[in-house]
């Protein structure tokens, strides 16, 4: 099962990521995973956090515009090549990689990647048969 | 074969049409002086009296009324007739100030509605047909105006009002509709829904539309043709001179028949007031001849238009009014060219974004600039970077085409378009010229 990741629609201008965490914050959201990826005009936060339900409902409250799109998460051990290793799975499988990023957490010695892929049920299928441990978005809270 | 709903009228012989105008125009001149004082003081400052007016030749001797005088008279100021003689109002949304109110007699309705089903049978209606009423019923005129045209034609009538999407439908599908009346872009949203649903326009009973009440394109009038399967024909009016059906498209679809046996069309230069030839474009002033509860004499539209007495194929003689370029009102010179909050909005409605915008207006080095701010919607928002910018990519060359100048489009956080009363500031103009 693919974690559901939420892409945040913000203005690429001075003060938009700190009206954004404000919400968050004053909703006692705690976000596990962030990217921010910008163009000239605007830019699209991505966040994973616990509770996908609420904190949607919260941004869509607010007046955001944001959307769940599919993610896989894997651990990495924290070594030369690891990331390398699980490249090499999608590689060799045709599995596009659109963007991806990375996070601490799940303790000492490994991190965690996210990969936003062509096809993330396939994605997962090879990870696992390769052994590579996979987060459910079950596992989000306790990250 | 092109039929008619009144071909006697519809297909008069020029100088037939110049006669009737000629003797309902006396008669109407005469009945504003008599019944609306805030007229008559108006042709008593021109110097102008019913003697002087002996035909149409002579309307330019009238003065003009604005939505100004309409606002100021609020609301019976210009009612030509006692209130029990009256049996209807409807009224504008008020949207751009305070709201008109328009009045009707029986006789007003009978005439209005004759207008709208003209339009139906132009656009082929019969009895045979199921004519769909998707415009909003109550004070606006869409819908009540397209149900007295549907009635008169003997259309079975479904009086959906607007909204309530699947319901529309459902209504389609199970009554196999075959005429639909609604604004293009709600006609736009139903052939989108309709497509997601599956339905390929051989599945979808309909074979017209009659759309109107707003601005909309070429381009949109294919879309929706070719979604839906059918043929869309343009319909045009005002609450102050009736409501739709001043004007209608026929199988030509290249222009709207003004309905001259009850309206005196005129294009002026909105500037000096003073009469343009035919083809030339100006503003439009409607004189409307038979109105009886809201007499309106050279009422200025602020519709930017032009005329055409071209022959047309259908048969008919009533002169035909262009597609409305825009608004005198809301016109922008922009690097020399005029621009129109409306075409922006067209090309933002063709593209399957709201209409909401805020058009930025600059100089910047004695050259203008035009930005278009657009709202970022749930619909339109996507994780996918490259996707939103190919999108963003499209409106910008859709504006270029359309105004033929070229815009830079940002788009921006939902609702974060400055609105006050409501209604969103659609032009910021910065420039100090």
């Amino acid at each position: 099962m693919s974690v559901k990741q939420i892409s945040i629609f913000v203005e690429n201008k001075p003060g938009t990521m700190h009206d954004m965490t404000q919400v968050l914050a004053d909703h006692s959201i705690d976000i596990r995973a962030l990217s921010l990826t910008e163009t000239e005009g605007f830019g699209i936060v991505r966040i994973i956090v616990d509770d996908v339900l609420e904190t949607t409902s919260v941004l869509k409250q607010e007046g955001y515009v944001c959307r769940l799109t599919p993610v896989v998460i894997a651990e990495i051990p924290d070594e030369p090549g690891g990331l390398n290793r699980v490249l090499t799975i999608f590689h060799d499988n045709q599995i596009n990689v659109e963007y991806m990023y990375a996070t601490l957490g799940g303790g000492a010695k490994r991190a965690l990647m996210i990969f936003r892929v062509d096809d993330d049920k396939r994605a997962e299928r090879e990870l696992r048969e390769k052994h590579i441990q996979l987060i459910e978005q079950s596992d989000i809270a306790e990250l | 074969m092109e039929r008619y709903f009144q071909k006697e009228i519809e297909c008069a012989p020029r100088e037939e049409i110049i006669r009737i105008q000629n003797e309902k125009l006396v008669k109407q001149v005469k009945h504003v002086w008599d019944d609306v004082p805030y007229y008559r003081r108006k042709m008593e400052e021109k110097g102008v009296t019913p003697e002087d007016i002996r035909s149409i030749e002579d309307l330019h001797k009238l003065p003009f009324l604005s939505k100004a005088d309409l606002r100021e008279s609020y609301p019976y100021g210009l009612l030509g007739c006692p209130l029990k003689e009256c049996v209807r109002i409807h009224s504008t949304s008020g949207t751009t100030g305070r709201r008109v109110v328009a009045f009707y007699t029986q006789k007003d309705l009978d005439l209005w509605t004759d207008c709208t089903a003209r339009a139906i049978v132009a656009a082929g209606g019969t009895d045979e047909d199921v004519c769909q009423v998707s415009y909003g019923y109550g004070l606006f005129t869409g819908g009540a105006g397209l149900d007295g045209g549907s009635h008169k034609v003997g259309c079975l009538t479904v009086p959906t009002s607007s909204g309530n999407t699947q319901r529309q439908i459902m209504f389609i599908q199970d009554l196999q509709t075959t005429i639909l009346c609604c604004t293009p872009s709600y006609a736009a949203y139903l052939a989108e829904t309709m497509e997601e649903m599956g339905l390929a326009p051989e599945d979808i009973p309909l074979k017209a539309g009659i759309f109107g009440a707003e601005a909309w394109s070429e381009e949109m009038r294919r879309d929706i043709e070719q979604k839906m399967g059918i043929k869309a024909y343009d319909i045009y009016g005002l609450t102050e001179l009736s409501g739709p059906g001043v004007a209608f498209e026929c199988s030509a679809q290249n222009g709207m028949h003004i309905n001259e046996d009850h309206f005196i069309a005129e294009v002026i230069d909105p500037d000096t007031g003073e009469p343009l030839p035919d083809g030339e474009q100006g503003e439009l002033v409607f004189t409307s001849l038979d109105k009886r509860a809201f007499p309106l004499l050279r009422y200025r539209t602020r519709d930017i238009c032009v005329l055409s007495r071209e022959k047309c194929s259908c048969g008919r003689t009533h002169v035909k009014m262009m597609k409305p370029r825009g608004r005198t009102d809301d016109m922008l010179i922009i690097r020399g060219v005029n621009v129109f909050p409306s075409q922006i909005e067209t090309v933002l409605l063709n593209h399957g974004y709201p209409a909401n915008y805020q058009i930025i207006v600059d100089r910047v080095n004695n050259s203008d600039t035009l930005d278009v701010h657009v709202e970022m919607t749930p619909e339109m928002f996507t994780d996918n970077i490259a996707d939103i910018t190919k999108r963003q990519k499209e409106l910008v060359d859709g504006m270029k085409a359309m105004l033929g100048i070229k815009a830079v489009v940002t788009l921006v956080a939902p609702k974060s378009i400055t609105r006050s009363e409501g209604k969103a500031v659609r032009v910021i103009d910065k420039r100090k010229i």
